[in-house]
């Protein structure tokens, strides 16, 4: 009980001291002002950084996964890129030996150019499908159907538009049943699909208009020999690791490939960069750790220098409480505890900073940093900190005052 | 633990064969060489002598401030000279009130929060803190003046706080180092007199000085010399202060003889 009743006194007793000098205190607390607002904004600017990016992967679809073919450096100059292209028959493998994967789509697309009546618009994207893409990329259709195996397995001239392609080709509202000319050929229009605004980082951007043709029908109309790329999707997001193995296996099988060489096709599984960012983004903490843990230094050092001229200006004070009856351990805590308050109040004033720092953050144009925000951790490890160093530096001047001879400190002028 | 026989008529403060010794650098400075003294409860007694005489050092080891080289305290009855340093902040705290030349009153405190002090290294709450602390200012006459800084005070008045946060703590002992060394002699009169108050009021004394009208409110005066005892007597034996009483008697008369001569200067 006497502990707590001398603590609050030496709390309420550092405040006074703080506010009696307070253009000195701020200059002290400088070090800890500025390493705990840096740390909190960079803190919370990485945490933006982290929400913009994992949402950017889950618009994607975290247990999405995206194939090409590609040729590695090994063989640059042996095989041309058209060896590596996936094939259909691989697509159709991989469906049939990966359990870990659900479902696949490949994919072929194009620029035209496409008219509707008078109305003529020039390099619209046609992206050929199996039915399977709505389900994976989750963009599924709201007016109309899918494409069925008959419109795949006859090449039918059938198409499904998404929404902005109303707007832009000033199609009726419900323009199912009706025709578009793509490249001179009639297509009729069998479904609307629902536009998903997708993240630069994966080729999104601004919304257009897309038009899909069955994959069969678009590689036709263009006398295309291999599929484009292929998107397919985890049965389970943990499995990514699985997902990819399997899919790597059945396509070097496929392809003969001996071991040793390198895969001449590419998987991209968003769980894997998911995982991959997140190391990143703890190692970019770490070092702004570390930086801010040497200034942290540097303000603890400011903050023992003053600590050891107070107790020398306070010399006879000192003295005087010591010989009105104050052990050595309150002197002790007394100073401690003013520099412990110091610290605090510095990390207070940083972190007021640090926040203030972050609004700007938010608000400055351009800049994926609208989720910025300073997370509970480090507000509490930015107090566990400050006070820290205000413990271990405090130490050595506290210790000098408590050890002070009350004769002699009485006697000091 | 105690013998019953000093118990039962107990001293205030027993001090046997004290010496003190100092190490400046090489040399040893003998500041006391064996000092005897006893002072029974309720007496009001002077420490006096030349600078050097060792009474500084006899005021810091009765205040508990200092440990002696050798030799015994007892204070109420207790050995001081085998306390640790947190016994003997205890001790200051509950037995002692200290009284300094230099007042040491804390700038930025109000006269009452000075009082408070050592209250708050005691283990009174701090509500029972103030009301001490009122009835103590409320006995050396500064009732008030308690929310007064020491720089809105006279020096008589700053001298009063800290005779009030001395006795705040009811002490048995009151030890004063030259309390009235910075102060005029209107003023002094003013200090000695809230001594004698005290005294009368059952306060055992302890003063330092080395003024003999201040040594004179006293009732016994202890002359210090070179570490030593040279004399220690009732104030009205002592020959030094009688000598001095005589000197000052006549410098009065001489005075009076003056002014029955210029009457008109005198009345003007």
């Amino acid at each position: 009980m006497m502990v707590f009743r001398v603590i609050l006194q030496t709390v309420v007793l550092a405040l006074g001291q703080i506010w009696a000098n307070k253009m000195r205190a701020l200059l002290t607390a400088l070090g800890i002002i500025i390493g705990v607002g840096s740390v909190t904004a960079v803190i919370a600017a990485l945490t933006g950084l982290q929400n913009y990016v994992l949402t950017e992967f889950e618009t994607f679809g975290a247990r999405t996964m995206f194939l090409d073919g590609t040729v590695p450096e090994s063989m640059q100059n042996r095989i041309s890129w058209r060896q590596v292209q996936l094939t259909i028959p691989e697509i159709e493998a991989i469906r049939e030996h990966c359990p870990a994967v659900e479902r696949i789509t490949p994919r072929y697309y194009n620029s035209y150019s496409i008219r509707v009546g008078e109305f003529v618009k020039e390099g619209v994207l046609v992206t050929g499908i199996w039915p399977d893409w709505h389900d994976i990329q989750d963009r599924h259709v709201i007016i109309g159907r899918q494409f069925n195996r008959i419109d795949e397995e006859e090449m039918r001239y059938v198409c499904i538009v998404n929404d902005e392609a109303i707007e832009e080709l000033n199609l009726d509202r419900d323009p199912v049943g009706d025709y578009i000319l793509i490249d001179n050929l009639r297509f009729l229009i069998v479904g609307v699909v629902e536009t998903k605004q997708l993240s630069p980082m994966f080729g999104g951007g601004d919304v257009r208009s897309e038009v899909f043709t069955p994959l069969s029908t678009s590689m036709k109309i263009d006398n295309g020999l291999w599929i484009r790329d292929a998107f397919a999707q985890m049965t389970n997001p943990d499995e990514a690791d699985e997902a990819e193995a399997q899919i790597r296996f059945t396509l070097r099988n496929l392809r003969g490939l001996e071991p040793g060489e390198d895969d001449t096709f590419f998987i991209f599984a968003t769980q894997q960069a998911i995982d991959q960012f997140k190391g990143i983004a703890a190692g970019m903490t770490a070092v702004a750790g570390g930086i801010v843990s040497i200034s942290l230094l540097v303000g603890g050092i400011g903050i023992m220098n003053i600590m050891l001229v107070s107790v020398s200006e306070r010399t006879r004070e000192i003295g005087l409480r010591k010989a009105v009856g104050a052990r050595p351990g309150i002197i002790l805590m007394q100073f401690l505890v003013e520099a412990v308050v110091l610290c605090m109040v510095g990390g207070l004033i940083g972190l007021v900073i640090g926040q203030a720092l972050t609004l700007a953050l938010q608000n400055m144009p351009d800049t994926p940093l609208e989720h910025a925000n300073i997370p509970p951790w480090a507000i509490a490890l930015a107090f566990i900190f400050s006070a820290g160093v205000g413990v271990i530096f405090g130490m050595f001047p506290a210790i000098k005052a408590a050890r002070l001879d009350p004769i002699e400190a009485l006697r000091h002028e | 633990m105690m013998n019953p026989m000093t118990s039962a008529r107990m001293s205030a403060i027993e001090i046997r064969r004290l010496k003190k010794v100092y190490k400046m650098g090489v040399e040893r400075v003998h500041a006391l060489r064996g000092v005897d003294m006893t002072i029974q409860k309720n007496e009001f007694v002077a420490i006096m002598g030349p600078s050097g005489s060792g009474k500084s050092t006899l005021m810091n080891v009765l205040g508990c401030l200092d440990r002696p080289t050798s030799g015994s305290y007892l204070l109420n009855g207790k050995p001081v000279e085998k306390m640790g340093a947190g016994e003997l902040a205890n001790v200051r705290n509950v037995e002692i009130g200290f009284v300094f030349q230099t007042f040491e009153l804390l700038p930025r405190a109000s006269a009452l929060k000075n009082v408070m002090l050592p209250l708050l290294y005691s283990k009174a709450n701090w509500l029972g803190a103030r009301r001490a602390a009122k009835r103590a200012l409320d006995r050396v006459g500064l009732a008030d003046r308690q929310h007064h800084r020491p720089n809105q005070l006279s020096g008589g008045q700053r001298q009063r706080v800290a005779v009030a946060r001395a006795l705040v703590t009811s002490p048995s002992i009151l030890l004063a180092d030259e309390p009235t060394g910075n102060l005029d002699s209107v003023t002094s009169d003013e200090i000695i007199g809230l001594f004698r108050q005290l005294h009368d009021e059952g306060q055992t004394i302890v003063i330092v000085t080395h003024e003999e009208d201040v040594a004179g409110h006293a009732a016994r005066i202890i002359r210090l010399y070179d570490g030593r005892i040279r004399s220690d007597l009732p104030t009205a034996q002592d020959p030094i202060h009688r000598e001095w009483v005589n000197q000052a008697a006549e410098r009065l008369s001489d005075l009076a003889d003056e002014v029955s001569q210029h009457p008109v200067e005198a009345t003007s």
